[in-house]
C-alpha cells in the first residue's frame, strides 16, 4: 500500500535520446570551449594559464585592436537592425493586419521569401546588383537621374559595413513582420471596437492601443536579433571573405573567431585564442539575454484576454 | 459616405506600400533567375530584360550540370537535412511528450535545461565540437553534420511541441490507458497524429537554417565528397567567378528546392506562428 510507485522507465526512454544528443553535442562542447579558453600552449605543452588569454585579448595591442574593432562593428551592425529592420517589420505587419485587405497572404508569402534564401545566394546577388561593373544599381540610378549618388558601397571602408547590415535587414525583415503580424491578430476584436466607439481610430489607434499590446513581441524580436547579430558570420564571409575587407572594416565577432581559430594567410590557427573569443561572445550574448530577462521582460505588462 | 471614401484611399495606400516592398523583396531573385536563362552578351547589355528568342540560352545550366558534382552536393544536402529533421522531430516529440505529460521530479528543471539552447547559439561550441569530431573520426562525414544539426534543432522543437502537447485532451489518453495501451502506444498512435500541424511548423523552422548553413559544413565536412549545396555553390562561385552564366544558373538551382518547400509549407508556417502567439 505505502509502497513507492515503481520507477517509470518510459519517462527516461522518452527523454533519453534528446537529452543525450543535446548534452553531448551542444552543452559539453560549449563548456569544453569555455574551459579551453583557460589553457594555452607554452613550449609545446598545454598548460593552464587562467585568465591569461583574456588578458592577451584585451591587453595586447595586436589582439585588442582587432577585438574592439570587431565588437564595435558588431554593435553598429546590431544598431542598424534595431533601427531599420524592426520598425519596417512592424510597419509591414500593421499594414498587413488592416481589416479587409485583399491579397494579404500573397504579400506575406512574398516578403518572407528572402528569409529562406541562403547567405551564399543573398550575398552574391547583392554583390552583383551593387557591382560597378555589371551595374544594375548604377543603371537604375541613372534611369532616375541620380547616377551621381552611386558609389561602390561594398568596397569602401566607410560604407561597406552599413551596406552589409542593410542587406541583412533586407533578408530578415520577414521575421519581425511575421511575429508582429501574429501578435496583432491575437488582439481581440472587442478591444478594437471599444477603441472605435471611443473615437480612437487610424494612427492614434495603432500608437495608443495596438503598440502597447505588441510590446512583448517587440521585446522578443529584439533579443532574437541581438543573439543572431552577435553570432553572425555567413553574410560577411560570403561577400567580403574571411578577411572582412576592405581593411577589416566589416569584421565582426563571428569572422574574427573564424580567422583566429582557423588561421588565414600567414597566421596559423589558434584553438585557444579561438576559444577565448568564443567565450567572450558567450559572455556578451549571456549579458544581453540576462538584461532582457531581468530588466525588460519583467517590467513589461502582459495583458490577458 | 466620406468614411467609405476615406477607407478606399487608405486601402490603396496600403497596397501601394506593400507592393513596393514586395518588389524590393523579390527583385534580386528575379534578376538572378531571369539572367540565368540568357546568353552572356544579353546579361551584360540589358540585365533587366526578359529572355527573348535571341538572348535565350541554357549554357549556364549545361556548364553546371556538366560539372557533375552539383548533383552530389544536392544529394548531400538532402540527406543531411532529411536525417536531421527526422531525428529532431522524433527525439523532440518524445522529450516534449515526457515533459508535458508526466509530472516527475526535475521536470521544470529539465525543461529549462533543454530551452537553454534556444538562446545560446551552438556555434560558440565549435572549437570543442571540432575536437570531438576529430577524436571520434567523424570529420568529413555527413553523420557529423546530422549530429550537430539534431542538437541545434532540438531545443526549439521541444519547446514548441510541448506547448502543443499540453493542449491534447487528457480524456483521450486516459481512455487509451483504460484500454490497456502502453505509454509508447499512446504516444505514437494517439498523440503524434494529433500534433501533426505543430510538427510541420517545427519542420519548417528546423529545415531552413540546416539547408542554408555554411559554418558547420565549412568546418566539419569541407571535403569534396561531403560538401553540401550551400558550401558547394560558395566554392563554385569562387571558381567560376567570371563565368556569369554558370554562376547565375548555379544560384537559380540553389534557390529552387528551398523555394518549393517554402511554398508548400507556407500556410502551415503562418498557422503555426499564429497558434504559438496565442499561448
Amino acid at each position: 500500500m505505502a509502497q513507492r510507485r515503481a520507477f517509470r522507465w518510459h519517462i527516461a526512454v522518452f527523454l533519453a535520446p534528446a537529452v543525450l544528443v543535446y548534452t553531448a553535442i551542444m552543452i559539453v562542447p560549449l563548456f569544453g570551449t569555455l574551459n579551453l579558453s583557460l589553457f594555452n600552449v607554452v613550449e609545446g605543452q598545454r598548460v593552464f594559464v587562467g585568465l591569461q588569454n583574456f588578458a592577451t585579448l584585451l591587453g595586447d595591442p595586436r589582439w585588442s585592436a582587432s577585438f574592439w574593432n570587431a565588437l564595435g562593428n558588431n554593435a553598429w551592425f546590431f544598431l542598424v537592425h534595431m533601427l531599420v529592420q524592426n520598425p519596417v517589420g512592424v510597419a509591414l505587419a500593421a499594414l498587413l493586419s488592416s481589416p479587409r485587405l485583399r491579397g494579404a497572404a500573397f504579400y506575406r508569402t512574398a516578403i518572407f521569401i528572402p528569409t529562406i534564401l541562403s547567405f551564399v545566394i543573398v550575398g552574391f546577388v547583392w554583390k552583383l546588383i551593387l557591382s560597378p561593373i555589371w551595374g544594375i544599381a548604377p543603371g537604375m540610378l541613372d534611369a532616375v537621374g541620380l547616377k551621381a549618388l552611386f558609389a561602390p558601397w561594398l568596397g569602401r571602408e566607410g560604407t561597406a559595413l552599413t551596406t552589409l547590415a542593410l542587406i541583412s535587414v533586407w533578408q530578415f525583415v520577414g521575421i519581425p513582420m511575421m511575429l508582429i503580424y501574429a501578435a496583432l491578430l491575437t488582439i481581440p476584436d472587442e478591444v478594437i471596437e471599444a477603441a472605435e466607439i471611443d473615437g480612437v481610430t487610424g494612427w492614434a489607434q495603432f500608437w495608443k492601443i495596438k503598440l502597447p499590446l505588441i510590446l512583448p513581441s517587440i521585446g522578443i524580436i529584439s533579443i532574437l536579433t541581438f543573439v543572431g547579430n552577435f553570432n553572425a558570420f555567413d553574410l560577411i564571409y560570403v561577400t567580403q571573405g574571411a578577411l572582412a575587407g576592405p581593411n577589416f572594416s566589416t569584421d565582426i565577432l563571428g569572422t574574427f573567431l573564424y580567422r583566429t581559430f582557423f588561421g588565414f594567410q600567414l597566421q596559423i590557427g589558434d584553438p585557444h585564442m579561438g576559444a577565448t573569443i568564443a567565450t567572450a561572445m558567450f559572455a556578451i550574448i549571456l549579458l544581453g539575454v540576462c538584461f532582457y530577462l531581468f530588466a525588460i521582460q519583467r517590467r513589461m505588462r502582459r495583458y490577458q484576454f | 459616405m466620406s468614411d467609405a471614401r476615406h477607407s478606399t484611399a487608405r486601402s490603396i495606400a496600403a497596397h501601394a506600400v506593400l507592393l513596393t516592398y514586395t518588389a524590393i523583396a523579390l527583385f534580386p531573385v528575379f534578376v538572378i533567375v531571369v539572367n540565368s536563362f540568357k546568353n552572356r552578351r544579353a546579361i551584360f547589355a540589358d540585365p533587366l530584360a526578359l529572355p527573348s528568342g535571341d538572348s535565350f540560352d541554357l549554357v549556364g545550366y549545361r556548364t553546371v550540370l556538366a560539372q557533375g558534382d552539383f548533383l552530389l552536393y544536392f544529394q548531400n544536402s538532402l540527406i543531411v537535412t532529411v536525417a536531421s529533421l527526422f531525428f529532431v522531430l522524433l527525439f523532440g516529440a518524445m522529450a516534449a511528450f515526457a515533459l508535458s505529460e508526466y509530472r516527475f521530479r526535475g521536470n521544470m528543471l529539465m525543461g529549462l535545461y533543454l530551452a537553454l539552447g534556444i538562446m545560446i547559439p551552438i556555434r560558440l561550441g565549435t572549437v570543442a565540437i571540432l575536437q570531438l569530431m576529430v577524436a571520434s573520426g567523424l570529420v568529413n562525414t555527413l553523420a557529423a553534420l546530422v549530429l550537430v544539426y539534431t542538437a541545434q534543432g532540438l531545443p526549439l522543437a521541444v519547446f514548441i511541441l510541448s506547448e502543443f502537447m499540453r493542449g491534447v485532451s487528457d480524456d483521450l489518453k486516459n481512455a487509451g490507458r483504460i484500454d490497456g495501451l502502453s505509454e509508447y502506444t499512446i504516444f505514437f498512435r494517439l498523440v503524434l497524429p494529433l500534433v501533426r500541424p505543430a510538427m510541420a511548423t517545427v519542420a519548417v523552422f528546423t529545415m531552413i537554417p540546416i539547408w542554408n548553413d555554411l559554418w558547420f559544413p565549412l568546418i566539419l565536412a569541407p571535403s569534396e565528397a561531403t560538401k553540401t549545396i550551400t558550401l558547394g555553390s560558395q566554392a563554385f562561385i569562387g571558381q567560376f567567378v567570371t563565368n556569369w552564366n554558370a554562376v547565375l544558373a548555379a544560384l537559380s538551382l540553389a534557390i529552387l528546392p528551398v523555394l518549393v518547400l517554402y511554398l508548400v509549407f507556407s500556410r502551415q508556417l503562418i498557422r503555426g506562428i499564429t497558434a504559438g502567439a496565442v499561448k
